[in-house]
């Protein structure tokens, strides 16, 4: 995958698929501390920033079982083939960036994955196109309730299209001119959060 | 609050317009959109789809996007579903293609041979 809005996407395919009725997308970036074994890495307070990417669905969950297999390429649901790479390459992707994956499930009451990086990793994928992501997946699933979530260092950005649902009254969501605005307003909250803070966002 | 203000407006102009159109039944693009579309560059041809069709100020066609097809080789993967269930199958696509698939087969209502799996398939 080119960026991490691809992975997203692709991983809310997963939270779509699992009958979810809200989907959480939230990134945060915040200070971790350094390993002991790892005092090498240049920082002056032996603090690096990381950035976790969760996605937070009400979906009818996995079971232990398949939840400790589901990264294996070769686990899958869908009955087209029997390859799965969603998982696994979000996987791949992380550990690249010094980060990792964890995924948490509950059986009918839905699953969160939650992919790390280290912001400042040379290997880290660049956020993308995070909004026009979300504006995809609200303009094929207007009937979901989507969160949007950001935050850093004290700044924070929230979204929901139940809240804009009420405002809109009986114009569907995916309008091209609501989608529009959702689009801008997300684009609006990712400079505000993450100016200066991802070296991506200016 | 700013952007109350904004969907309001929004609202009150999309109302108009809403009424003209309620009856019509839609024509659907439904993009291969599993972690194969995606890979390939499902999201951008599906990005052009939808800006070509706003651009157009077409407004009888729905977007959507669904799982693996099962030819992940020929993704990305868009089928055109017309009001009366005929279904048009267009593979390896590109942003290009997709706003051509616009002009030539929603718009002039003719499709675009060329790019459909039976063209791909030969």
């Amino acid at each position: 995958m080119k960026d991490i809005a691809h992975h997203l996407l692709d991983i809310a395919q997963n939270s779509i698929s699992a009958g979810a009725s809200i989907i959480t997308i939230k990134l945060t970036v915040t200070p971790q501390s350094i390993s002991a074994g790892n005092q090498n890495e240049s920082s002056e307070n032996g603090l690096k920033n990381v950035l976790v990417c969760e996605i937070i669905d009400n979906g009818r969950g996995m079971d232990p079982d398949f939840c400790r297999k589901v990264l294996d390429p070769f686990e899958t649901t869908r009955k087209t083939r029997n390859v799965g790479l969603g998982l696994p390459l979000l996987k791949q992707s992380c550990e690249l960036a010094g980060g990792a994956l964890f995924i948490d499930s509950v059986p009918f009451k839905g699953t969160t994955v939650k992919a790390q990086f280290d912001v400042d990793s040379i290997d880290r994928l660049p956020l993308g196109d995070v909004a026009g992501t979300v504006r995809m997946l609200v303009m094929a699933n207007p009937e979901i309730t989507w969160n949007i979530k950001l935050y850093s260092s004290g700044k924070e950005f929230d979204l929901n299209t139940y809240d804009i649902k009420q405002y809109l009254d009986d114009v569907p969501l995916d309008n091209y001119e609501v989608l529009a605005w959702i689009e801008q307003k997300i684009n609006e909250g990712i400079r505000e959060v993450f100016g200066g803070v991802l070296d991506e966002i200016s | 609050m700013k952007s109350v203000e904004e969907l309001k407006a929004i609202r009150e102009k999309a109302l108009k317009e809403i009424s003209i159109r309620d009856n019509e039944d839609k024509i659907r693009i439904v993009v291969g959109m599993a972690t194969c579309g995606i890979a390939a560059g499902a999201k951008s041809v599906m990005n052009a789809f939808i800006e070509e069709l706003a651009k157009r100020n077409i407004h009888n066609v729905t977007v959507s996007m669904t799982g693996c097809v099962g030819i992940c080789r020929l993704e990305p993967i868009a089928e055109v579903i017309e009001v009366n269930g005929e279904k048009t199958t267009y593979v390896k696509l590109d942003d290009e293609k997709a706003r051509r698939i616009v002009a030539e087969h929603i718009v002039n209502k003719k499709p675009v041979l060329e790019f459909t799996i039976g063209a791909a398939e030969k």
